[in-house]
């Protein structure tokens, strides 16, 4: 690390917001990860959790026991970004599609280059996705070729959602975002890309364990290729 | 500038030049009233091909799979001793 990297980390502080739902046992298991991917970085974890029924809620108090009330918190909407005293915000999955061990590389990567964003990409040398059949991937790739054919976002991935962002950044854009979903995260990244702020990519391998469940069906093809007009039109 | 009217512009250029060669007749008139096509079609199959590619050359890693299932296993120790309830799922 450069003494520039090393002067600028001491100051900065990450809060980690993970969006959960029904993931009771998932939860506990990312914050131990993260415990142990992100020792000597000053970060919290924000937990948003709407009343799972599976008792997320009181896996996060237990995790607070375990951790301290400051490094976990649990809330119940993420109400503007309020909760989140840091001065970097990484939002992740809480499935453990997103694999903590990579949160180093965002912060490095961030360090070095002083980007915007950090965006995790399953799509290049040194990133991957497991789990997926060929079916999924064919999607996969075909809907990414058509936002590259349309968009121009220069990300290679677009729908990923393991992301670090700058706090004044991530709430300047997210102001001016209208959809849902992983067209939420397309929106994102392309509103920040007109506007002209620096992206930086990142390999991450993305392991999907929710086997069986079809993700993309043919509502999902119309939803995408609707999303794909109205970033076209309006960005 | 918004990312349509950049591609509008696009489109515009390559029309005005489209029509271009229509007037000068430097190419046979019958192929140039083709030319949309021929663009047409030649981008449709850069888009397949981009789509083959991208698929033979779709990076997996399947033993990310196996050290996540390490990964799991040793939370679920360190966090089972601190009293955390990991049992359930």
């Amino acid at each position: 690390m450069s003494k520039e990297e090393r002067k600028n980390e001491g100051k900065n502080q990450y809060s980690i917001i993970i969006p959960t739902y029904n993931e009771r046992l998932n939860i506990a298991l990312i914050v131990y990860l993260i415990f142990k991917h992100l020792r000597d970085v000053d970060f919290e974890i924000i937990v948003v959790d709407d009343g799972s029924p599976d008792g997320t809620q009181d896996i996060v108090k237990q995790l607070q026991q375990v951790y301290g009330e400051d490094r976990v918190v649990g809330t119940a909407y993420i109400h503007g970004l309020k909760h989140a005293s840091g001065n970097f915000v990484v939002i992740m999955d809480a499935d453990l599609s997103h694999h903590p061990k990579y949160l180093p590389s965002f912060i490095k990567k961030q360090l070095e280059t002083g980007a915007s964003i950090v965006t995790g990409t399953r799509y290049v040398k040194g990133g991957g996705v497991h789990g997926w059949n060929l079916m999924r991937k064919l999607t996969s790739r075909g809907a990414n070729v058509l936002a590259h054919t349309f968009l121009w976002p220069g990300v290679s991935d677009l729908t990923g959602s393991f992301r670090l962002y700058k706090k004044s950044v991530l709430e300047d854009i997210i102001t001016s975002v209208v959809s849902k979903g992983y067209v939420f995260q397309m929106e994102m990244i392309v509103r920040a890309s007109r506007k002209g702020y620096r992206i930086e990519e990142v390999p991450i391998t993305f392991v999907d364990r929710v086997f069986g469940s079809s993700k993309l069906g043919g509502s999902e093809i119309v939803e995408y290729l609707k999303g794909l007009a109205y970033l076209l039109v309006t960005t | 500038m918004k990312h349509i009217f950049k591609i509008i512009s696009l489109l515009a250029a390559i029309s005005a030049f489209w029509v271009g060669l229509l007037q000068a007749s430097i190419i046979p008139r019958t192929h140039t009233w083709l030319l949309p096509i021929y663009l047409v079609v030649s981008l449709g199959c850069y888009g397949l091909l981009m789509v083959g590619v991208g698929l033979m050359q779709f990076p997996t890693c399947p033993q990310e799979a196996v050290l996540l299932q390490q990964d799991i296993a040793e939370a679920k120790g360190f966090l089972k001793d601190k009293g955390v309830d990991v049992g359930s799922d």
